[in-house]
């Protein structure tokens, strides 16, 4: 079996939105893959369809190479955690486990095995129902490693968990992954997944805007800018536009320069006498990765759901 | 640009085994780890046995006569007769009978038969003696009046026996053993249409023939009476049962009636066989103060070859209701509470699917077994065989105790076969599972545990409520239980209808416009449709 999940040209229309365009991407073991975008993108969608839960209007999805409907006992093959809050309150946690166990032909000492990796020990036997829902995040992971499968696909697992369990969260995707496993992981905030994943795919609108490498994406975001700070804008801008670059106003006594490397800056206004304070390359955080790559997607979305554009 | 992986770090585990079995597992744990549903099912199980208890003890039946105490209870009950297959009888009538040893036949012609009824609540024909029977009867014939020839174990009520005659209202007819009813010659029978009859016996085997001229005879039917002693009585009879109006109304039926008599004229008395010279006796059967004979009218007299017979009663098997001569209960009756028991059991069954649909569960579900048909499949093989456990255990409950409580009361419970015993209890377990099966279909596909809910219920347990509750009239009663899934209660009648008896064969008496497997695979039918639409369903429908 192949760890990986390869998802290709999906589309997919509920009435008359285009849930999925195209989307397209591979998720390769061993590593953590974040799977970003903004809300209504398309990631639970696309999860989803994975799962074989929705039927696509086209396209495929597989995992290692087949269709999940094909597979027998498929948590064996993948684990996912689509929805904490999609449990019976009334039953235990434990039950819960149970069920599912049993439903691969799996036994009670590997729901008791799950509940320890989860941290869920003390609360196993506690109806879900009382769950919060950090705690309800960990029983889904533990569901989710049942059958000890080679993919994992989590939707949203930071969600509503407390920084003691956000740390716990990336220390535990990154052992997954550590053991060989393909791990994806979605968020609509890049940065839970910014110590976490090592490659990233970005989707908007229904497809998939970058497909790269943490590192990658953060240099090609960084750019060539360089941010002035200087009391005598003016000249510096006139210097530095003859040089060939762009410069735009970055807020009071500062100045964004873009098409110039730091050094030559700092030289051109050495020439030319202008007085300047501080020069410093610019880092970008993957926050603004992300909001570069997703800005046409956001303004999309904006222009018709205000609200799905935080 | 997939990489192979190997994870050592991973203990290799044993492949587990991808049957449907591990699905039945996991769909079992899934119910009895929701407590409410596991309650659920208990209290459809009390809420059966309580409900039918509770209409059995609704009743008190007392007896008293002047100068005596009052009875109650087993007291009242006559003397009760058994027919030779075990049913309660009815049996009295006027007999003109003699001995008939070893083979033979006797024919006659019958070319008269009128009657008299007595109608409303007039105690006619019930006074003392000396009044005379007849005051106040008015002229007129029941349906199931009838005259003809006889061969009969002995006198005593609910021996064997073989008969032909003509009937007030379903022309000739061959009845034997109660129960056992064939059509002749329809028409009814007057000087100018006379008919005859004959009975031949050879061995255990009696043959009955009619003809309209006395020459060219038709054989009506032959009744095998096992174990036929020798010797028997043969003879000439007239019987007419109770006369009976029904009037139904909103919520419910009245019937009036009254006793009834009716008179036969008899001629061309022809005998084969080993007769005794002495000549005929007249005898009322089922006579006497316990008896159930229902008028002091009846007699006989004889001028020249002309013999005419007077008489009352019924030769036939007894059917529950007003009519009964005694206090009648059917072991169904204390199953009543199965209506109620199907409302809780149709809410567990339905939530076991809309749970997982109101949680989102059903994603996990799904995704976990991905065949969706055998999850439904599953899920039905968990929660049907459970709400049998329960229908079950609830029948035979309320059958035990509701037994008792009845013979306490003083009614007679109508003895039945162990195989209908079975069928009665059984199949109300069995209607229970299927109802929760059809349930957890009309769940998976409407998806909403109210809507669900509503459906089954307005589908299954109201038409029975309208239909025995006698809301509706008959006709529209019948309809609704052959057409809707309530038609399945008709696996708890447990005595038939009998064409022969004039009852009110309504719902609201018991009786089912379906056969009782017939009724049940109406419900059946209905389930399979909505499992087949639910699997469906999930298989197209996104989770």
């Amino acid at each position: 079996m192949q760890a990986t999940i390869e998802v290709t040209g999906l589309r997919k229309r509920f009435g008359p939105t285009l849930a999925l365009d195209g989307m397209s991407f591979t998720v390769q073991p061993g590593q953590v893959t974040g799977f970003v975008g903004p809300n209504g993108a398309g990631k639970s969608t696309t999860m989803r369809v994975i799962l074989g839960l929705d039927g696509a209007d086209a396209g495929r999805a597989l995992i290692g190479g087949r269709p999940y409907r094909s597979l027998r006992n498929p948590l064996s093959h993948v684990g996912s955690l689509l929805d904490a809050a999609a449990l019976q309150p009334s039953r235990t946690a434990r039950n819960h486990l149970l069920w599912l166990a049993r439903s691969q032909g799996l036994g009670a000492r590997r729901v008791d095995e799950v509940i320890g990796q989860a941290g869920l020990q003390k609360a196993a036997r506690r109806k879900a129902g009382g769950y919060s829902l950090g705690m309800r995040q960990r029983l889904g992971i533990a569901a989710a490693l049942l059958g000890d499968p080679p993919v994992l696909m989590l939707d949203e697992p930071f969600n509503g968990m407390d920084p003691e369990g956000i740390v716990w969260m990336r220390g535990f995707l990154r052992s997954l992954a550590g053991q060989g496993r393909a791990v994806l992981v979605s968020s609509h905030l890049m940065s839970e997944l910014q110590d976490t994943a090592d490659h990233l795919v970005v989707v908007g609108r229904g497809r998939a805007i970058a497909d790269a490498s943490m590192a990658d994406l953060l240099a090609a975001a960084s750019g060539d800018r360089v941010t002035l700070r200087t009391t005598a804008a003016p000249e510096a801008t006139a210097v530095l536009a003859r040089a060939g670059a762009a410069v735009t106003v970055g807020g009071p006594d500062a100045l964004m320069v873009s098409g110039l490397a730091a050094e030559r800056v700092v030289r051109l206004l050495g020439e030319h006498a202008v007085p300047f304070f501080e020069v410093s390359a610019h880092r970008a955080t993957l926050e603004e990765a992300y909001l570069e790559l997703t800005r046409d997607a956001v303004e999309f979305r904006a222009a018709e759901a205000p609200e799905a554009a935080r | 640009m997939t990489t192979p992986i190997s994870t050592p770090q991973r203990p290799a585990r044993p492949a587990g085994r991808d049957g449907f079995a591990q699905l039945l597992r996991a769909e079992w744990t899934k119910f009895r780890t929701v407590r409410g549903w596991v309650v659920g099912m208990i209290v459809a199980a009390l809420v059966m046995v309580l409900v039918g208890l509770f209409a059995a003890g609704s009743s008190h039946i007392g007896c008293g006569r002047p100068g005596s105490p009052a009875r109650s209870g087993r007291a009242c009950l006559p003397h009760i007769p058994i027919g030779p297959g075990g049913e309660v009888v009815t049996d009295s009538f006027y007999f003109v009978h003699q001995p008939l040893a070893g083979h033979g036949s006797i024919t006659v012609r019958v070319t008269a038969l009128t009657g008299l009824y007595a109608s409303g609540n007039s105690p006619v024909g019930q006074g003392p003696v000396g009044q005379g029977p007849l005051a106040g009867m008015k002229p007129g014939l029941q349906p199931w009046s009838k005259a003809g020839l006889i061969i009969k174990e002995n006198t005593r009520q609910g021996s064997a026996y073989a008969a032909i005659m003509v009937t007030g209202g379903h022309g000739v007819r061959m009845q034997y053993d109660y129960t056992h009813d064939l059509a002749g010659r329809p028409g009814a029978v007057s000087a100018a249409a006379p008919r005859w009859l004959r009975l031949t016996r050879a061995g255990d085997t009696i043959t009955g023939s009619e003809s309209a001229d006395g020459r060219r005879w038709t054989r009506l039917g032959t009744a095998d009476l096992p174990g036929l002693s020798a010797t028997v009585q043969a003879g000439l009879f007239t019987a007419s049962p109770q006369h009976e109006v029904t009037s139904p109304f909103f919520g419910g039926s009245s019937s009036q009636g009254g006793a009834s008599l009716a008179t036969a004229a008899f001629d061309h008395v022809g005998t084969s066989g080993r007769w005794p010279r002495s000549g005929w006796t007249g005898a009322v059967i089922g006579g006497g103060i316990s008896g159930s004979y229902p008028v002091r009218g009846g007699g006989y007299h004889q001028a020249g070859g002309r013999l005419v017979v007077t008489g009352s009663g019924d030769i036939a098997p007894v059917v529950v209701g007003p009519g009964a001569a005694f206090p009648t209960a059917t072991i169904e009756e204390h199953l009543v509470g199965a209506f109620a028991g199907l409302i809780a059991v149709v809410v567990v069954a339905t939530m076991f699917i809309t749970a997982e649909y109101r949680r989102g569960l059903i994603r996990t579900t799904l995704a976990a077994s991905p065949r969706r048909g055998r999850v439904l499949a599953a899920k039905a093989l968990v929660i049907g065989p459970v709400a049998f456990v329960a229908g079950l255990a609830a029948a035979v409950v309320a059958l035990l105790l509701g037994a008792r409580l009845a013979r306490n009361q003083g009614a007679y419970v109508l003895p039945v076969s162990w195989l209908t015993e079975v069928r009665v209890v059984a199949g109300t377990a069995a209607l229970l599972a299927v109802a929760a099966v059809l349930a957890l279909a009309l769940g998976a596909v409407l998806r909403r545990s109210a809507a669900a809910v509503t459906v089954a219920i307005v589908t299954i347990v109201l038409p029975y409520i309208l239909a025995v509750a006698s809301v509706l009239p008959v006709g529209a009663a019948d309809w609704l239980l052959r057409l809707t899934p309530a038609a399945a209660f008709a696996i708890q009648q447990s005595t038939p209808r009998y064409p022969q008896v004039t009852a009110l064969y309504s719902p609201s008496g018991g009786y089912f416009p379906l056969a009782p497997w017939a009724g049940f695979a109406v419900l059946c039918g209905y389930a399979a449709v909505a499992l087949g639409l639910a699997v469906y369903l999930l298989r197209r429908r996104d989770a």
